[in-house]
């Protein structure tokens, strides 16, 4: 159980270093708002439109195909830690557990759920010079 | 005081704290936000109950996958920025019956005697004994579970893909 000690004091020291982090920036910091510094930095361009798009849904998808298997890895946990003194029997009962879940992945597989849309710009063609 | 007792107040304040944030912030990106600091917490108090296992669990679970999904649909949302949380404005008799059946099922759990007192107690690791369990007794709930999480993970994504296509 000490290793929940070690745990919350690694938790606390970064938050507290964060939170120092921003104090003295506060303290320190001079303020002269203008609007200019309020443009978001996109590499020296200036941003077109909010930040707050909407997402694809395809990042949805994924999160909740990863949930699925975050638990598969879950029920992963007790079955290492106890695997060295069962042996075969052990082996083989994870291995029913992880081809029924194989065959999920297989369907999500299958059905392009894994496939990453990639963005297709449309260039815009420059108008031809006229007189050619 | 002891120190565990210490430790298990500011705890408790944390996470009280970070349910206060969730509950009344004003954007619900802020109310995601802070529930990570309340599932936090109940990893907390769940190592207080002596089950380690669950405690790494709820975090593993809670706040690496659950969280992820929910701030996803904070930012799917359209024009998420300018809505308020809907909690504020909801109608004071809804709020308060709601809060008075809340208060009632809690007044009920208490008045339950007797307590488990866990303090001070010598804690003992929990994963073995989950894993021999798993693979002996309850070996058939545990096949099961996989099954469960196949028929989880192909409802879920049919679902979000039913409305992907509707658009």
């Amino acid at each position: 159980m000490t290793g929940f000690y070690i745990a919350l004091i690694f938790f606390v020291t970064g938050m507290f270093l964060v939170a120092v982090t921003l104090l003295f920036s506060r303290l320190l910091q001079t303020k002269k708002p203008s609007p200019d510094k309020y443009l978001t930095y996109e590499c020296g361009e200036l941003p077109q439109g909010g930040a707050w798009i909407r997402f694809n849904n395809r990042f949805y998808i994924i999160a909740l195909i990863f949930i699925i298997f975050d638990v598969e890895i879950v029920f992963m946990f007790p079955w290492a830690v106890v695997y060295g003194k069962i042996g075969l029997l052990a082996f083989v009962e994870m291995f029913i557990f992880i081809v029924v879940l194989l065959v999920g992945l297989a369907y999500v597989w299958a059905n392009g759920d894994l496939q990453w849309v990639k963005p297709r710009p449309k260039l815009e063609h420059l108008p031809k010079a006229k007189g050619k | 005081m002891e120190m565990q007792e210490v430790l298990f107040y500011a705890i408790m304040a944390f996470t009280i704290f970070s349910a206060v944030i969730v509950a009344f912030a004003n954007k619900l990106i802020h109310s995601a936000f802070a529930l990570l600091f309340t599932f936090v917490g109940f990893a907390g108090l769940y190592i207080y109950l002596s089950a380690d296992f669950l405690a790494v669990t709820q975090i593993i679970i809670y706040v690496g996958g659950i969280l992820v999904l929910i701030l996803f649909g904070v930012l799917m949302t359209q024009d998420i920025y300018d809505v308020k949380a809907i909690a504020a404005h909801n109608p004071l008799l809804l709020s308060l019956g709601g809060g008075a059946f809340t208060a009632i099922i809690i007044a009920v759990l208490i008045s339950k005697k007797p307590w488990f007192t866990l303090l001070n107690k010598e804690f003992a690791p929990t994963t073995a004994t989950i894993g021999k369990l798993i693979l002996y007794e309850y070996l058939l709930p545990f096949e099961i579970a996989s099954i469960l999480l196949l028929g989880a993970l192909i409802g879920a994504v049919y679902l979000a893909r039913a409305e992907d296509k509707d658009k």
